[in-house]
């Protein structure tokens, strides 16, 4: 089998290791490119929110290259992303294309056939469970590492005395976890990969002002979709701190549900879960304000069901707890510059609200 | 004075209004309606929302506004599941938040968890209902009985092929009467949820342009839950969503039951759900070889515009009939 699976920040990395070692040949998703988003956008339905159309781009290009298995996730709603495999399926198939995508849901959901399509995929590659757990492992050991440096990065990356540096030393670390293939391997390209990102010059006397991301899994996480907003901010000189990483938000979300606490914190604005990652988006905006940070900033793609309720109660939160909010739409519109602006005309405002110690609270754009 | 409570007629107004109010004014509160949807309950609407919201979600809104100053309490239940592995639009589990958030200086909101998937949950309604109105449990499961009744006629009477408003009549009139006769030459399912079909504003005449043009209209609401039941397993994977399923599923009792001359899906511009069911009807009815037209409804439409594409398809609709 000729296996591909979806682009998501770093972690393409852990997955191709995963599926190398167990004896497939990997079509590595490329990096997200305009192509990939025009050809998403063709076929894809107009109203479907961006990660959908991106996804269906990496598969044209991917089948392109070859690959006949696509592996992905589902899901059991009321987010929409739950359906993406199965339209994408029948839209690939209109188009002509004869491919296999398997889908894994939740195991909580559904444990019989979780394990059965795991077991489809190990068997195929002639390996044992006992293999696929070994190199299970490794693969997790290998994203919680690229989480680590990437988390190192946006520490360092505010102080850095030239620009770019930072990032010009993350692809670097990128490229040393790719090429390590042992757990002593990984373990010796994390310890590699920390010295070098502490060794860009600092300037350790700035100030800098801090803000959280929050928003849709796929947008924040994938730096093409938002216009890298994180590096964007860090290069002007801000801490940013997002709320999702995928390790994390797999520990939480796929194993045991810890995040009983989220939804007891938004419970005075949101009192159900409401799908996606909508109530998650209003009960880190309130943990941000608790824990001092000057400002969030919401990214969500365009008519993301989730994300438009959390929305709509964001500028009450706003207002109560006195913490900026900044929602950003993505859609396949979007471009560097303006996105660019509104972050600068945001990080001015925060600086002056920080100088002032002002009350008044900045309304989310758009509302 | 009895306490007076607000009823937005707009989302669930269209399948379930009969029910509640029958409910409420059981447990002695007197329910009051916004007035149907117009201009200005749309601009309100509008004023108060996020701009990615969808058409519904704004009107909902500017209802909620009409309605504000004039009642005791507002009725906003959360539709949370009818049945199980469903559930509804995120925008519906979040409207009581949002309304709240939205729009300042509301009275009190009644705002109970719809959900119905077993006994338990019921009686657990029955509960938070008799908690938040102050009325004795007993008389809230007596009133939802009886409301449950009320409702049963109405669904009969919108199978029979009524439209809402005019079921809704001759249920509070308690006069029975024969099936509505359909007198146009062609047959087009016009799907879509209630409240974007049956919202005359919203929908921009939709309906009563058809008929005008000669048309026999075949709605969701005229499928029973009985004749749906085959089709419940048709698709790979059902929606997540309560009425994009029965949108799908009674798309799929029309094309088996045959005699369909085309398909009208009336959806609203960046609806969340329709953006799926959208995609799949089309893929479904272009294997079908069925003529298929979506009809995108924004604040901005404009009854015109709609009237020459209705034209357009009924057009091509006769045309191809002449040459086969």
């Amino acid at each position: 089998m000729k296996i591909s699976f979806p682009h998501m920040g770093t972690s393409h990395i852990a997955f191709k290791h995963l599926i190398e070692h167990l004896g497939h040949e990997v079509v590595p998703p490329p990096a997200p490119t305009s192509r990939t988003l025009d050809l998403g956008v063709k076929y894809a339905p107009e109203f479907a929110c961006v990660p959908l159309k991106m996804l269906l781009g990496t598969y044209l290009e991917v089948l392109e290259k070859g690959a006949d298995t696509i592996i992905t996730s589902g899901g059991v709603g009321p987010c929409r992303a739950g359906l993406y495999p199965h339209l994408h399926q029948k839209i690939l198939k209109d188009l002509g294309y004869d491919c296999k995508i398997i889908i894994f849901d939740p195991p909580l959901h559904n444990l019989k056939d979780f394990f059965s399509k795991i077991n489809y995929i190990i068997k195929k590659g002639g390996k044992s469970w006992r293999q696929f757990w070994k190199e299970f492992k490794t693969s997790w050991l290998k994203l919680c590492v690229l989480d680590d440096v990437e988390i190192l990065s946006h520490q360092v990356r505010p102080y850095e005395l030239k620009k770019g540096s930072t990032t010009k030393v993350f692809k670097e670390c990128l490229h040393i976890v790719d090429q390590a293939q042992t757990r002593e391997e990984i373990l010796d390209a994390k310890r590699i990969c920390e010295k070098k990102l502490k060794e860009v010059p600092q300037d350790p006397s700035r100030n800098p002002l801090k803000i959280g991301i929050i928003g849709e899994i796929y947008v924040v996480l994938e730096p093409f979709m938002n216009m890298d907003v994180e590096i964007t901010l860090e290069e002007m000189g801000v801490i940013t701190h997002r709320s999702i990483y995928l390790t994390q938000w797999s520990r939480q979300n796929i194993i045991v549900n810890t995040e009983g606490s989220i939804y007891k914190t938004a419970y005075p604005y949101l009192k159900k879960k409401i799908g996606g990652h909508g109530i998650n988006s209003i009960g880190e905006t309130i943990l941000y304000a608790r824990n001092g940070f000057d400002g969030v900033i919401q990214v969500a793609p365009f008519t993301c069901i989730p994300e438009i309720v959390a929305k709509s109660i964001l500028p009450e939160v706003s207002k109560d707890l006195n913490i900026p909010v900044l929602s950003l739409t993505i859609d396949e519109q979007t471009a560097k510059a303006g996105v660019q602006t509104r972050l600068e005309a945001f990080v001015d405002l925060l600086e002056q609200k920080r100088l002032h110690g002002g009350l008044n609270y900045a309304r989310v754009s758009g509302h | 004075m009895k306490p007076s409570i607000g009823f937005p007629a707009t989302l669930f107004y269209f399948t379930d209004a009969p029910f509640w109010q029958a409910f409420w004014e059981n447990i002695g509160f007197n329910v009051v309606y916004s007035s149907a949807t117009n201009k200005k309950i749309l601009d309100e609407g509008i004023k108060v929302t996020v701009t990615d919201a969808c058409v519904p979600i704004k009107v909902y809104h500017g209802h909620v506004i009409a309605l504000k100053d004039k009642v005791d309490y507002l009725f906003i239940p959360r539709y949370m599941n009818l049945e199980k592995k469903e559930t509804f639009c995120p925008k519906f589990l979040g409207l009581p938040d949002m309304v709240r958030a939205s729009i300042p200086g509301i009275p009190k909101i009644i705002a109970p968890d719809i959900q119905l998937v077993n006994p338990l949950s019921r009686l657990r309604l029955c509960k938070e209902l008799a908690e938040k109105t102050g009325a004795s449990f007993a008389r809230v499961a007596h009133a939802l009985a009886k409301a449950g009744r009320v409702q049963k006629q109405y669904i009969k009477l919108l199978q029979q092929g009524y439209l809402p408003q005019v079921a809704m009549k001759l249920v509070k009139s308690g006069r029975t009467a024969g099936s509505p006769v359909k007198e146009g030459d062609l047959n087009i399912a016009v799907l879509g949820y209630p409240y974007q079909i049956h919202d005359a504003h919203i929908s921009v005449n939709l309906l009563e342009q058809l008929k005008q043009l000669g048309v026999n209209i075949w709605t969701m609401e005229m499928v029973s839950q009985t004749m749906l039941r085959p089709y419940r397993k048709v698709m790979s994977k059902n929606h997540f969503w309560h009425f994009s399923n029965r949108v799908m599923w009674s798309l799929f009792y029309f094309l088996n039951k045959g005699g369909l001359d085309g398909v009208i899906h009336v959806t609203a511009f960046a609806c969340g759900p329709d953006a799926m069911v959208d995609k799949f009807m089309e893929l479904e009815l272009k294997q079908r070889k069925i003529p298929f037209m979506p009809i995108t409804v924004d604040e901005h439409s404009g009854e015109a515009g709609v009237r020459t594409r209705l034209e357009a398809f009924v057009d091509m609709i006769r045309h191809r009939r002449q040459l086969e």
